[in-house]
């Protein structure tokens, strides 16, 4: 027990992610209203909540697309390294942070062939040892080792995703549920401490949603990444989260395990609208007498 | 029959000066979605520059042809990708977030910078150089005759263009390359540095397009400050005939150009040859938009 990353007890008790007061405003709308939570190492921490809720916007924030109005955001690596990801552009947030993500819509270098796409992935590693592309031209060892280590990790993924024999085939052609899966495969590719999902089984059928959170669940356990989740699919959400947070309006309106969310009334109230007659306002209510009088006079 | 392999001998090599500058504009359309016009005013440059690194040499009393030229190859290359870069760095990327007019503006304001910067460092006269490259190949019991240097263009050609292939498909660069042209936000956040790509974009395109303007130089043997505008308007056309954004199509879109040229000025003379090159234009533009080997523009939602 030297490494004190690999105990159980740090593993549990410090955070990936620490989110604090996090507001987005656009304008007047205010998408993100004041939203904290934390997400953990080899945990799946799914965001859900109604169209609208500002999930994505989260994300956005998250990666470094929007920078936030309000708020903290902290990513506390295994090794010990902070990260402040709201004071960090995006394309730093991904190189240095470690964060990968994935788009609602599927981005694809369609044109690629899939093992290319997961070659790119691992453009910083490799570019640095081709030293520009002059000792990849040459063929030297420095580069070639380093290129092989990256093909032996694309073809891990590949295998994972169940994508292996198709690694020549052009991205664009994979049928959907592929593609989706890819780019999974592709994100896991820049080794990340983080993997935040957006909607990653939009458009999937029951029997590669459950293949997809089988994925998650591998890359929970195996390779203790943390991964943030947005999903509408409830059947994958509840079955694999450890823990997930409701959004409505932009506000957290819960936060807590599964089984602890599914039973929470103010998380019915946002899915469903309210449980008993609503309210009426006073001067249609104060009406009502005189019309059930009426309607009775009538009959 | 002699005479039409001289032509297209001629066209060939004509057609293969064409394909090199196309490159570049192709390849900046292919990564940030917009027509380079000073691209001409960078082969100008190259033409230039290799003049002047002849000169240099000269006075220095290096006079070995191979080595001369070789230096002029290697100089015309480097200033040209120093200006390429350059012109990326200061006239389009503070634009890269602007609406797609804005780019073009500035391209056209650079062509005409470079032009008169060109035109009030050298003056307006036509600089000539003695030919270098002499000698004729002559073939079919000398019916057919080709200069040396006319051949050495199209072996020159050649063999750039393999390796730019190899450059495109095999490297770690030319990946990143192909990433950013399909998605530059999902490039950039996999790692790939996207302005350093699109900055080697430039540099690479311009490097094309010296190596044009050396051999522009070496077969006619003069040259001014205003031969950057026609053949940037031709390879740009040769760009579009071949399909804007392919590589192969950028050079076969030159060498029909260059054949079409050559033929037209053998067989009907030489006045009309470039009237037939922008009815090529034209008619591309009206029947086929995406080009010979262009793809159809798909429409990212």
């Amino acid at each position: 027990m030297t490494d004190l990353s690999m105990t159980p007890t740090v593993k549990n008790d410090t955070p990936l992610l620490t989110v604090e007061h996090l507001t987005m405003r656009f304008g007047g709308l205010v998408a993100v209203n004041d939203v904290s939570f934390t997400a953990r190492n080899s945990e799946i921490t799914a965001i859900i909540g109604p169209n609208g809720a500002g999930k994505t916007t989260l994300f956005n924030c998250i990666t470094g697309f929007y920078s936030p109005t309000v708020g903290r955001m902290t990513l506390r690596h295994p090794d010990g390294k902070e990260f402040l990801l709201e004071r960090m552009p995006g394309y730093r947030i991904s190189q240095q942070a470690s964060v990968a993500r994935t788009f609602q819509n599927i981005r694809l270098f369609g044109g690629m062939s899939v093992l290319e796409n997961l070659m790119v992935a691992q453009h910083n590693k490799l570019i640095k040892a081709s030293g520009f592309s002059i000792a990849g031209l040459l063929g030297l060892p420095s580069y070639t080792n380093v290129e092989r280590e990256s093909v032996e990790l694309a073809k891990y993924w590949l295998d994972r995703v169940r994508l292996l024999e198709f690694a020549d085939w052009e991205a664009g052609n994979l049928p959907y549920g592929a593609q989706r899966r890819l780019e999974i495969a592709r994100a896991m590719c820049t080794e990340p401490v983080m993997l935040c999902l957006d909607e990653p089984a939009a458009g999937l059928n029951p029997r590669e949603s459950a293949d997809l959170a089988e994925i998650l669940t591998f890359i929970r356990d195996d390779h203790k990444t943390g991964v943030l989740l947005i999903e509408h699919d409830m059947s994958v959400v509840m079955t694999i989260s450890d823990h997930v947070v409701v959004l409505d309006y932009g506000r957290k309106i819960s936060d807590g395990d599964p089984h602890f969310v599914k039973n929470d009334p103010a998380v019915i109230r946002a899915y469903l609208g309210e449980e008993e007659g609503e309210e009426l306002p006073p001067e249609i209510a104060a009406d009502l007498p005189e019309v059930a009088k009426r309607a009775e006079e009538g009959a | 029959m002699d005479y039409f392999l001289q032509q297209l001998i001629n066209g060939l090599s004509l057609g293969a000066i064409y394909g090199l500058i196309a490159i570049g504009y192709t390849m900046v359309y292919g990564i940030i979605g917009m027509i380079n016009f000073a691209h001409g005013e960078i082969y100008m440059i190259g033409a230039f520059v290799a003049l002047i690194t002849f000169l240099a040499l000269g006075s220095l009393g290096i006079t070995w042809v191979p080595l001369a030229l070789l230096v002029m190859l290697a100089a015309s290359m480097l200033f040209t990708a120093v200006y390429g870069w350059t012109v990326e760095r200061i006239a389009y990327r503070p634009l890269r977030s602007s609406p797609r007019l804005a780019p073009l503006i500035s391209a056209i304001g650079m062509s005409i910078f470079l032009q008169n910067y060109v035109q009030i460092l050298q003056g307006a006269r036509s600089k000539p150089l003695q030919p270098i490259l002499t000698g004729n190949l002559t073939m079919m019991d000398g019916a057919v005759s080709v200069s040396y240097v006319r051949l050495a263009t199209i072996v020159i050609t050649v063999a750039l263009m393999y390796g730019f292939t190899q450059l495109i498909t095999r490297t770690e660069l030319g990946r990143a390359q192909r990433a950013c042209e399909q998605d530059k936000t999902m490039a950039g956040l996999l790692g790939v540095n996207v302005d350093r790509i699109i900055s080697l974009t430039f540099v690479m395109g311009a490097a094309l397009a010296a190596v044009a303007g050396m051999m522009v130089l070496l077969i006619y043997g003069v040259i001014d400050f205003y031969i950057g505008f026609l053949a940037g308007v031709k390879a740009f056309t040769a760009a579009v005939l071949g399909g804007i954004g392919s590589l192969p199509g950028a050079m076969l879109g030159g060498v029909v150009i260059g054949l079409i040229e050559a033929f037209w000025s053998g067989y009907m003379g030489s006045e009309w040859k470039d009237v037939a090159t922008f009815t090529i234009l034209v008619l591309v533009l009206i029947f086929r938009p995406t080009g010979l080997l262009g793809r159809p523009e798909i429409e990212k939602v």
